[in-house]
C-alpha cells in the first residue's frame, strides 16, 4: 500500500510517497533530505510531535514552553494536561525544565523564554 | 526637546532590526541605536511560540522566542544601544527621526543612515466587507495569538477561521490544544496561502476541515459572535447563494494577509512597490532615498524568519558600507515581471555582484520554468514542479551573469 | 429625587442635559446601553445640514436651521471638531428643476449662503465629481461634525456641572404619583424626577407609551455606511448629496472631521430596533450610488462598514411636545444631529414656560477640554506633560498615535469609557488602518487596570460582548 504524506520537518513541505507493507516501510519517495525519510518512517509506524504551549508562572502570567523532543502523537492532549497543571518559577530561565520526562516519554517540557522579560 | 545624532538608526527591534544591527556592528559600525516600540526585543516572534524557526539559520528547530533570544543575546554581547517602548513617529527625507517614549519624551535623531525594520501588520476585517453584525469575537489571528500566548487568555471556544495564512493555521492548532473547538478554516482561493506542513500538522492532525474556495458571507450575533454563514465561491470568487451554510461559533479569526507597515517610509517620501507594499530597493536593500535601507517584512512579507535575518544582514552590511563612504558602483538594471511572477525583491540591481532575487508568483503553476531574460537572451531557465503564491521563490544571479547584461532590464517570467 | 430625568443619552439627550445643566437643577441621564451615543448618534452621516431639505414651516426645518446656526459655537465651547466644509446637492441636467426647487425651499426656510452652481464651476470646486453632473446647489453653511464626539462632550459637560449618568438602565416602566415620576429599569433601579424628557430615539414611541401617550410610533430605518482610509479624506472637500428622494437624502460622499471619507447611507425600513447588521445588498447600493456622483472612488480603501438606525416617526416631522411634565422628543431622524442644539434650546424654553428652570448656576462650566487636545499640542508642550506622566509618552495605538495617557483619560474623564469601543470612540484608538489588531490587547489591559476588573471581564461594548472567556489554564 502507498501512503501519501506532507513532510513537516521543514517549511519546504515535501510531498512524500511511502510504500508500506502493513506497518513496515518498504520505501520513501519524494523526500529531499534524510530527515524527511526518517519522518516518513516514523509517521507511518509511530508518529511523533513536538508540543509548544504556555505554562503558568507562579504569581501570574504565562511563559512559553515546548517538549525538547517529539513525543508520541497520541499523547499530545495528555501532555497538554500536564503542561496546564505545571507551575513555573518567576525566576525560570530559557531552557529550564518545567516537567521532567513528561509521561515517561523521555522528553522534558522546557521553557522557551525567560519567565521575567 | 532633545536632539541627538547617530550614525545608524534602526527602526524596529524584531528579527530584522536585530539582525541588521549585528551585521552593521560586525562590519565596523559602533554608533548604532535600535528603536523598538514594544517593551522588549523580539518583535512578533515573541508571540510565535510554535517551533519551525531557525532551520536555515541555526540548523535546528527553534520556537519564535528562542530564535529572537539568540539575536537578543548577540545584540547585548555587542552592547548595541536599544531604546524600548519607543515609537518612531516620523522620518524626514533628510533622515531626521522623531521618536517618543515615556522616559525621554519626544526627541529627534539626525541619522547618517537608517534601516527600516518595522515589520508588517495583519489585514483587518473592514477591508473584507463581510455583511452582518459587529459583535465581540472577531479577531485577526495575530490578535488572538497575542491573547493566548502572551496574556494567557482564551478569546474563543468555538472557532471558525477565515483565511489559510500561516498564522491562521498555527492558531487553529493552538486554540485546539488549549481546548477550543476549531470548526473549519475557510479559504477564498482554491489553494491555501499557508505552508503545506502547517496544513498537515495544524489542521490534518486535528481533523480540522480546510474548505477551499469558501468564504464567510455573514456574521451573526448581537453581543458576541453566535455563528457565521459561509458559502462556496465561483471561479470569480463570488459567493454561490445556494451553498450558504450556517456554522455555530463564538469566534471568527481572520488570517487574510499581511501588509508591510510603511507609514514611516511614506513620511520620508520613499517610493513604494505597488505589489509588495514595501520600498523599492536594490540588491543592498537600499531604498530610493540614499542612506535609508529596508529589510524584513516591512519590505515584503516573508514565509520564514530565517530569510528575514538573511535579508537584514545584507541591509546591515550595506548600511555600514554607506556610513564608511563606500557606495555601490554605477550599474542600474531594473527587474521586471510578467504578472505570473508578481514581484521581485530587489527591484533593481546597482552593482556587478552575486544577487539572490526573491519573488512570489500569482497563482499555483505546475511543471513550469522560471525564466530570466536580458532582452531575448535567456540567462536563467530553472525547472519547477510546482510554484505557489504562499511560498517565496529565489533565483541567484551570479556576478558574471550581471556583468553580461547588455540592456538595463532583466525580465522574470513563469513559462511552460 | 431629581428635577429632570432624561431617557436616552444620544446627541439630543446629551445636548438637552448640557443645556439644562446651566441651571440649578438636579439632572439624571439614563441609557439602556453601556455608553452614551450608542443609538443613531453612533452611526449617521456626521453632517450639519444647512436646512434646505425639510418642508417649509415644519419643526424639522425650524430646528435644523436654528441648530445649524448654533452648532459652531456649541462645538467651540465643548471642544468638538467642527468644519464648515460646505455641501453640494448635485444633479444631472434632467434634475435641474429639482435642484432649483430645493434652492427655493432653502430660501423659504431661511437658510443663508445658498447658490446655484453651474457645470464648469462645479467641477472646478470638486474635480472628482461624475463629469455628467451639470448643476448643483451649493450651501456655504453645510458643515461636518463628529456626532458621538459631540454627544460625549455634551454629556461630559453636563456631568462636569453635576448631572448624573446611569448606564445599562433599560427603562421598563414609568409611574406617576404625587407629581413625581418614577422611572424603573429592568434590573430594579429606580429614578424619581419631576420631569421626564424622552429622547429615546427609535424607542421614543415605547417610552411615550409608558407615560400613556400612544399618539405616534417610530420605525427604524436602516442606514449602512462605509468608511475609507484617511488617505482618501481629501477625495471630495465638500459633502456631496444627490437630489433627494422620499426615503431620504440618498447616498452621500463626504469627508469626516477626522479626515476619512464616508459613503452612505442606504435607506431600508425594518422592524427590529436592534438590527444594525450590514448587508451585501447595502454594500452594492453604496458602491453604485456613490459612483453616480463621484468618479473613481477608491473602494479598495474601505477600512470599515457599519449601520445605524434612524428613528423615523409616523407623523413625518419631529414630534416635540410637553404634556403633564413629560417632554417628548420623538421621531428625531435626520436632521436630528443638526437640530440637537436647537431642540435643547426649545426644551429649555418649554421648562422655562412652566417655571421649572432653577436659577442659573454661578459656577457653570461652559467649556470642555477638546477630547483630542493632546495630539494638537506642540512637541515641547507634550514633553512637559510626559515629564509629569510618562504614560503620555507610551504609544498604545500605533496607527492613530494614541498614548496610554490618553486612554487612561478616556477611562476616567466624564463620561468615563467602560469598554473597548468606548475607548475607541473617545481616543480613536483602534480606528486606524489595523482596526485594533495591535492595540486591543493593551486597551483590554488598561481597562482592567483602571476599572479594577478582571481581564476577562472586559467587554467590547458592555453586556455580553466579552472579549476573552477566561484564562487558558484555568484559575492561576
Amino acid at each position: 500500500m502507498i501512503r501519501e504524506l506532507t513532510c513537516i520537518v521543514c517549511p519546504k513541505g515535501c510531498q512524500l510517497k511511502v510504500e508500506l507493507d502493513g506497518k513496515k516501510v518498504l520505501s520513501v519517495e519524494g523526500a529531499t533530505c534524510k530527515r524527511g525519510v526518517a519522518y516518513a518512517e516514523a509517521e507511518c509506524t509511530a508518529p511523533m510531535r513536538t508540543i509548544t504551549s504556555t505554562a503558568v508562572i507562579v504569581g501570574g502570567g504565562v511563559v512559553p514552553v515546548k517538549t525538547d523532543k517529539a513525543i508520541p502523537k497520541e499523547l499530545v492532549f495528555d501532555c497538554m494536561k500536564q503542561i496546564n497543571a505545571a507551575r513555573v518559577s518567576p525566576d525560570a530561565k530559557l531552557g529550564d525544565i518545567v516537567i521532567e520526562n513528561v509521561l515517561g516519554t523521555d522528553a522534558n517540557v522546557v521553557t522557551t523564554r525567560n519567565a521575567k522579560l | 526637546m532633545a536632539t541627538m545624532s547617530k550614525e545608524l538608526v534602526i527602526i524596529g527591534g524584531g528579527p530584522a532590526g536585530m539582525s541588521a544591527a549585528v551585521a552593521a556592528y560586525d562590519a565596523g559600525i559602533r554608533d548604532i541605536l535600535i528603536l523598538e516600540r514594544d517593551k522588549s526585543l523580539g518583535g512578533i516572534l515573541r508571540q510565535c511560540i510554535h517551533n519551525g524557526f531557525g532551520l536555515h539559520r541555526f540548523g535546528e528547530e527553534l520556537t519564535g522566542p528562542e530564535y529572537a533570544y539568540r539575536y537578543e543575546l548577540q545584540v547585548r554581547e555587542r552592547n548595541i544601544p536599544v531604546k524600548l517602548g519607543t515609537m518612531v513617529l516620523d522620518i524626514t527625507p533628510d533622515k531626521t527621526v522623531t521618536a517618543m517614549n515615556g522616559e525621554d519624551g519626544l526627541f529627534t535623531i539626525d541619522a547618517k543612515a537608517i534601516i527600516l525594520a518595522m515589520g508588517c501588520r495583519e489585514r483587518p476585517k473592514g477591508a473584507l466587507n463581510i455583511a452582518g453584525t459587529r459583535p465581540a469575537g472577531i479577531f485577526t489571528a495575530g490578535t488572538a495569538q497575542r491573547f493566548v500566548n502572551m496574556d494567557g487568555y482564551m478569546p474563543g471556544k468555538k472557532v471558525v477561521i477565515l483565511g489559510s495564512g500561516d498564522i491562521g493555521l498555527i492558531m487553529a492548532r493552538r486554540m485546539t490544544l488549549e481546548g477550543a473547538e476549531v470548526k473549519a478554516v475557510c479559504e477564498l482561493m482554491p489553494y491555501s496561502g499557508g505552508l503545506a506542513r502547517n496544513i498537515e500538522q495544524c489542521l490534518n492532525d486535528f481533523s480540522i476541515p480546510l474548505m477551499l474556495s469558501h468564504t464567510v458571507v455573514e456574521i451573526h450575533g448581537k453581543e458576541r459572535v453566535e455563528g457565521v454563514t459561509i458559502a462556496k465561491v465561483d471561479e470569480n470568487r463570488r459567493p454561490i447563494p445556494e451553498t450558504r451554510q450556517f456554522i455555530e461559533c463564538d469566534t471568527l479569526l481572520l488570517s487574510v494577509g499581511l501588509l508591510p507597515e510603511n507609514e514611516l517610509t511614506k513620511s520620508a517620501n520613499i517610493g513604494l512597490d505597488r505589489i509588495t507594499g514595501g520600498a523599492v530597493v536594490d540588491q543592498n536593500r537600499s531604498t530610493e532615498l540614499e542612506g535609508v535601507f529596508a529589510c524584513g517584512n516591512v519590505l515584503h512579507v516573508h514565509d520564514l524568519v530565517d530569510y528575514v535575518s538573511e535579508e537584514a544582514d545584507i541591509a546591515g552590511r550595506a548600511a555600514a558600507e554607506y556610513i564608511k563612504g563606500n557606495t555601490a558602483s554605477g550599474r542600474s538594471i531594473s527587474l521586471s515581471t510578467d504578472g505570473k511572477v508578481r514581484y521581485t525583491v530587489p527591484q533593481r540591481i546597482s552593482a556587478n555582484e552575486n544577487v539572490t532575487v526573491y519573488f512570489r508568483v500569482a497563482d499555483v503553476y505546475r511543471d513550469v520554468r522560471i525564466v530570466v531574460r536580458d532582452k531575448d537572451r535567456v540567462i536563467i531557465n530553472k525547472k519547477k514542479q510546482k510554484v505557489a503564491p504562499g511560498e517565496m521563490e529565489t533565483v541567484t544571479l551570479t556576478r558574471e551573469m550581471i556583468e553580461s547584461v547588455a540592456g538595463d532590464n532583466l525580465s522574470f517570467s513563469i513559462e511552460k | 429625587m431629581y428635577d429632570v430625568v432624561i431617557i436616552g443619552a444620544g446627541v439630543v439627550g446629551g445636548m438637552v442635559a448640557r443645556t439644562l445643566a446651566k441651571y440649578d437643577m438636579k439632572i439624571c441621564i439614563v441609557d439602556k446601553e453601556s455608553d452614551v451615543a450608542m443609538g443613531a448618534t453612533r452611526a449617521n452621516s456626521a453632517i450639519v445640514h444647512a436646512g434646505f431639505d425639510a418642508a417649509e414651516g415644519s419643526m424639522k426645518a425650524r430646528m435644523n436651521v436654528r441648530g445649524s446656526q448654533m452648532m459652531e459655537s456649541v462645538c467651540r465651547e465643548l471642544g468638538v471638531k467642527y468644519k464648515r466644509n460646505q455641501s453640494l446637492v448635485v444633479g444631472f441636467e434632467n434634475e435641474r428643476s429639482e435642484v432649483e426647487a430645493i434652492y427655493k425651499r432653502g430660501l423659504a426656510n431661511g437658510v443663508e449662503g445658498l447658490s446655484i452652481v453651474e457645470k464648469d464651476e462645479l467641477h472646478t470646486l470638486e474635480p472628482n465629481l461624475n463629469p455628467d453632473l451639470t448643476v448643483a446647489l451649493l450651501a456655504k453653511t453645510g458643515a461636518i461634525v463628529c456626532p458621538y464626539e459631540l454627544c460625549l462632550a455634551a454629556v461630559g459637560n453636563a456631568m462636569d456641572n453635576g448631572a448624573a449618568l446611569e448606564l445599562d438602565f433599560e427603562v421598563c416602566g414609568i409611574e406617576k404619583a404625587d407629581s413625581v415620576y418614577t422611572v424603573k429599569a429592568l434590573d430594579g433601579r429606580e429614578i424619581k424626577a419631576k420631569y421626564v424628557i424622552n429622547s429615546a430615539g427609535v424607542y421614543s414611541d415605547e417610552i411615550a407609551a409608558m407615560t400613556g401617550d400612544a399618539d405616534f410610533t417610530v420605525k427604524p430605518r436602516r442606514g449602512e455606511y462605509m468608511l475609507l482610509d484617511k488617505e482618501c479624506g481629501g477625495f471630495t472637500t465638500r459633502t456631496i448629496f444627490h437630489t433627494p428622494t422620499k426615503m431620504g437624502k440618498g447616498i452621500l460622499v463626504s469627508p469626516t472631521v477626522d479626515g476619512n471619507l464616508l459613503l452612505g447611507p442606504t435607506a431600508t425600513d425594518i422592524e427590529d430596533k436592534e438590527d444594525t447588521s450590514t448587508t451585501a445588498e447595502g454594500f452594492a447600493t453604496i458602491f453604485a450610488k456613490a459612483s453616480d456622483n463621484v468618479s473613481n472612488i477608491p473602494f479598495n480603501k474601505v477600512i470599515t462598514s457599519f449601520c445605524g438606525l434612524r428613528a423615523t416617526g409616523s407623523v413625518g416631522d419631529f414630534i416635540i411636545k410637553e404634556r403633564d411634565g413629560v417632554i417628548t422628543l420623538g421621531g428625531i431622524e435626520s436632521p436630528g444631529l443638526s437640530s440637537a442644539p436647537a431642540i435643547a434650546e426649545y426644551v429649555e424654553q418649554l421648562l422655562a414656560d412652566k417655571g421649572a428652570l432653577g436659577e442659573k448656576k454661578a459656577d457653570f462650566i461652559a467649556t470642555r477640554r477638546p477630547m483630542h487636545y493632546y495630539r494638537e499640542l506642540t512637541m515641547d508642550e507634550k514633553n512637559a506633560i510626559i515629564k509629569k506622566d510618562p504614560a503620555y509618552g507610551r504609544i498604545v495605538c500605533r496607527c492613530e498615535g494614541i498614548t496610554e495617557g490618553e486612554v487612561v483619560e478616556a477611562l476616567t474623564v466624564n463620561p468615563a469609557a467602560r469598554d473597548i469601543d468606548g475607548v475607541k470612540r473617545r481616543t480613536r484608538s483602534g480606528m486606524g488602518r489595523c482596526q485594533g489588531g495591535f492595540c486591543s490587547p493593551t486597551v483590554v489591559e488598561l481597562i482592567a487596570r483602571e476599572r479594577g476588573i478582571p481581564f476577562e471581564s472586559v467587554t467590547k461594548f458592555g453586556k455580553g460582548s466579552i472579549v476573552n472567556y477566561g484564562k487558558t489554564k484555568g484559575d492561576m
